[in-house]
């Protein structure tokens, strides 16, 4: 009896053990090829996609949640980790200008649009930028199908960039130094109680498990900062794997004043293994896949079954998350989070749009047979 | 079916990337920058989708 029980019980730890395994030999691999920044990198990612999938921590579902039942838990858990961010990122980056840069970008006509479309889109496929990458590594099918086009929609959203900016935009504006930072926490605790006003009867607290979630984040995002000296970010990345795909296809890419600047023209000859936010998006699909692994029964869901219109609207709302995020200079990451916990007023304007664009798209998903059920 | 078969995908994803990415590049550790930016004395220079192109 003792024997029939420990055998599936030693299985389970050796497989685990494997997993483990995996993971720190993939970050030695790249420290030792690539470089110690970059194997250091690969393992922050790896804390991301662990995080996020372990703990349950998301940005589309809290915003979902809010929209439909009044309950702001997750997005008070996204605020607080803003929150810490920002304590540590506003003295990082007025004490060491030039090695520490924040996620400042301008605030424009196209990048209003951007972030509204973003929001919408992100709601049909229930899945943001970091999202659609923890759930295509946990095995979610329409995360898994929306990745490829979210990367394809990446690229060419920067290839137009300048177009779309040159339709208007506000010169970059931040906030910066102790008032900057003061006003920062003002507007974060001032949305905070918003939500926390117009949230539902015995919906007003945050559960231990999204408190611990939002420090383990902010924490890792603090790391990203230091180690790679720019913000946590996701587009970029993918936008840039597309990109080396199409150049190897023969395209010719110096029409686009993005992908032919001097630093993004290095980058398409350089391995995406010394690419900043490659490496953590890397890292994000492949913490989330170890979680799953790792999570009793994690892989053994079944997949939804779901209408043809449903996965054509996957692919449209792939496409869209990538092209409007390059509009909006970021998505719910490098906009939202890492925008406004280093002071970009940018990342302010994408939150408004953003969940207004939501507001949308959590209409749109039932229409798009998006709720279908295993 | 289930997700048994769908999340070893994106880790499939991520090796046919690995695969061209070598292909297509070259590692070199000895041109790596420091391991940590703060306190380099370098000036941060990744790509990041808030960046407008130099």
């Amino acid at each position: 009896m003792t024997d029939t029980v420990a055998a599936p019980a030693t299985g389970q730890a050796a497989q685990r053990g494997l997993v483990i395994l995996a993971g720190l030999a993939a970050i030695a691999a790249v420290a030792l090829f690539a470089g110690a920044r970059y194997g250091l990198l690969l393992a922050i990612g790896l804390g991301f996609g662990i995080a996020l999938e372990g703990l349950r921590f998301g940005f589309a579902g809290p915003w979902r949640a809010m929209i439909l039942r009044r309950e702001p838990a997750g997005i008070l858990a996204q605020l607080l980790a803003i929150a810490i961010v920002s304590v540590v990122a506003f003295p990082m980056i007025a004490n060491h200008p030039g090695e520490i840069a924040g996620a400042a970008a301008p605030i424009g006509y196209a990048m209003i649009a951007g972030a509204f479309v973003f929001g919408a889109a992100m709601q049909v496929v229930l899945g943001c930028g970091s999202g659609t990458l923890v759930n295509a590594g946990s095995g979610n099918p329409v995360a898994l199908l929306a990745l490829p086009f979210f990367a394809i929609g990446s690229f060419l959203g920067a290839y137009g960039l300048i177009w779309w900016t040159d339709l208007g935009a506000l010169p970059i504006l931040t906030l910066t130094g102790t008032s900057g930072l003061m006003l920062t926490l003002a507007l974060l605790a001032g949305v905070s109680l918003l939500l926390l006003v117009l949230a539902a009867p015995g919906q007003r607290r945050v559960p231990a498990r999204l408190l611990i979630a939002a420090l383990a984040v902010a924490a890792l995002a603090i790391g990203n900062l230091v180690v790679a000296g720019q913000p946590w970010g996701v587009v970029y990345g993918l936008g840039l794997w597309a990109a080396k795909g199409a150049v190897a296809l023969g395209a010719d890419l110096s029409g686009s004043a993005f992908w032919s600047a001097p630093g993004n023209a290095a980058r398409l000859g350089e391995s995406v293994l010394t690419d900043v936010t490659s490496l953590t998006n890397i890292g994000l699909i492949v913490g989330a896949f170890l979680v799953a692994s790792w999570r009793t029964g994690g892989l053994s869901q079944p997949l939804p079954r779901l209408p043809a219109r449903a996965w054509v609207a996957t692919i449209v709302a792939g496409f869209l998350l990538g092209y409007s995020s390059r509009l909006a200079f970021g998505c719910n990451v490098g906009a939202f989070f890492s925008g406004i916990s280093t002071g970009s007023l940018h990342g302010w304007v994408w939150f408004a749009a953003g969940f207004a664009g939501s507001v949308v798209g959590v209409r749109l998903r039932p229409l798009l047979g998006m709720e279908g059920r295993a | 079916m289930t997700r048994s078969v769908t999340a070893p995908i994106a880790i499939l994803f991520l090796g046919l990337l690995m695969v061209f990415d070598h292909a297509t590049s070259d590692l070199n550790p000895y041109k790596a920058p420091p391991i940590i930016a703060l306190g380099s004395g370098v000036v941060a220079s990744g790509g990041f989708c808030g960046a407008m192109p130099e």
